[in-house]
């Protein structure tokens, strides 16, 4: 990797946030709306721990996992759209006749949304550290779910910014957000698979990638140090981050050709 | 009557846009059935916590919960509609040509109400397919969509009434924040006794609890605190008409 690809990238992940944070709605709404629904859900769902063969007494611990990826959705959100007003206003185009190499341009940008998860990350865990949640898995566990909430965002960052290079339109980006939204909701977010008695939404959350995130994270926080939920949460996470990053990469390159 | 002609002109305007334009319908159509679908599928098992009494079961429980919020929400999405027309200049040709401006204010408001109907509607069937148990009656039916229609005409009046002093879409959050906050700080998983801390103190003061628990109260078919519900949503709805007519002055004062 050369050093001017280095600085390339360098100086549009840096723009990339620099966008982000000059837009307080970007970084408050992300931050805010996540902690406000696990304020609500911890408390108001408490009762459910009653339930025979549910992994934890604090509902708090259970859902903490689940900001880290609303968070990393509202990212997507916000960096595929960042993206498309670039199409939109052209500065793709501008940025074509230059001798800086696409693949920057995606990795800058993927650079952006990753500071601002690991942003959000941060503040996920000390809430709730302050909160009184006791993660299981200790200060190395802690150091994983912060790696693991990184390639989150790098799949989901890549998933918005190959959403915007398809369409180069900002509405359709913001379109996908119900979709998205389908899958979060669809999965063992509020609820272990195990304890889901309606079937099919049981099903549904088995096969929704979304749950193994989730699991991933819970596991370090609720159980300790689960091989298993680790394997197939980061295996996930991974297999979301390589396909994701290959479609940008492939819709990038169409999108310079044609302009 | 010159009002009401300008109430049906708007009102007209506003369903047809939506009527005829998928990306302002299919939000509010599918937005309660995601929640309905979340919830009363994946938290189901609630039924089962020792204390949760509701003969019906979970998926009546969380029905009431959201028709409630896709009434108060359909008003709010209205609000989305007031603003982008103030943003765009509409709403200044719509203050220069209405005889009568109170029927503007109305118009959106029967718009807000028939728009939501077809989402109770929608929402109503899809809970009645997959096996909704309904205690209630016939009268204590019209009970629960009667407090249903009263919520969605105080959101659509506080929506309105910020839609007309901010006259920007990014108003949005402004309309949008507090009502989910009175949603989601009533007893929306559990009912009221089973929860704690917090949020137990917090929705036992809400005035949406008492609507929530009435209108779980009638389709039970056992009615509680129905005069305490009726009497929080009039007021909300008699604040909220005060608050957007106000909110139409300023309109006119800004030009």
């Amino acid at each position: 990797m050369s050093k001017r690809f280095v600085e390339q990238v360098g100086q549009l992940a840096r723009r990339s946030v620099v966008r982000t944070a000059r837009q307080p709605a970007n970084i408050v709404f992300p931050l805010v709306f996540p902690l406000l629904l696990l304020a609500v859900n911890s408390s108001g769902l408490q009762s459910a721990t009653h339930l025979p063969g549910f992994p934890t007494d604090s509902y708090l611990a259970f859902a903490l996992a689940v900001p880290f990826m609303q968070g990393a959705l509202f990212a997507t959100m916000n960096a595929g759209t960042d993206l498309a007003r670039d199409i939109q206003t052209g500065f793709l185009n501008r940025l074509a006749l230059t001798p800086m190499r696409g693949v920057a341009l995606l990795a800058g940008q993927l650079g952006g949304v990753m500071a601002m998860t690991a942003v959000q990350a941060a503040v996920w865990i000390i809430a709730g550290l302050i909160l009184g949640v006791h993660f299981a898995a200790g200060a190395g566990g802690i150091a994983v779910i912060f790696v693991f909430s990184l390639l989150i965002g790098l799949g989901f960052g890549a998933l918005g910014a190959f959403l915007a290079l398809r369409t180069g339109s900002g509405e359709a980006v913001q379109g996908m957000f119900p979709v998205f939204f389908v899958f979060l909701f669809i999965s063992s977010m509020a609820m272990p698979r195990n304890l889901i008695e309606i079937k099919w939404f049981q099903t549904a959350a088995t096969l929704n990638p979304v749950s193994y995130l989730i699991e991933g994270i819970r596991s370090l926080i609720v159980i300790g140090w689960d091989a298993e939920a680790l394997a197939l949460g980061f295996g996930t996470a991974l297999l979301i981050a390589a396909i994701a990053v290959s479609l940008a990469t492939f819709s990038l390159r169409t999108r310079l050709t044609r302009s | 009557m010159r009002t009401l002609s300008v109430a049906e002109g708007v009102a007209w305007r506003v369903l047809h846009n939506v009527f005829t334009n998928p990306s302002l319908l299919i939000p509010s159509l599918i937005f309660p059935l995601f929640f309905f679908t979340a919830f009363a599928g994946g938290l189901s098992r609630i039924d089962q916590v020792p204390g949760f009494d509701y003969p019906p079961g979970y998926t009546a429980f969380q029905f009431v919960f959201v028709l409630l919020q896709s009434a108060a929400f359909g008003g709010v999405f209205t609000g989305f509609g007031i603003a982008r027309d103030f943003e765009s200049g509409f709403g200044r040709r719509l203050l220069l040509s209405a005889p009568h401006r109170t029927g503007i204010v109305l118009g959106y408001v029967a718009a807000a109400l028939v728009r939501w109907l077809l989402t109770a509607a929608v929402v109503t069937a899809v809970a009645l397919l997959v096996g909704m148990q309904v205690g209630g009656g016939a009268v204590d039916l019209v009970g629960l969509y009667t407090l249903a229609v009263c919520l969605n005409l105080a959101a659509t009046l506080w929506a309105a009434g910020i839609a007309l002093r901010l006259r920007t879409m990014q108003a949005g959050p402004v309309m949008q924040m507090p009502v989910f906050l009175l949603l989601f700080f009533a007893p929306v998983y559990v009912p009221l006794a089973l929860l704690q801390g917090w949020i137990h103190n917090v929705a036992t003061y809400n005035p949406l609890t008492r609507v929530l628990e009435a209108g779980r109260g009638f389709l039970a078919g056992s009615p509680t605190e129905v005069g305490l519900a009726f009497a929080v949503t009039a007021a909300l709805v008699v604040g909220f008409s005060m608050w957007a007519l106000r909110g139409l002055r300023s309109a006119e004062r800004a030009g």
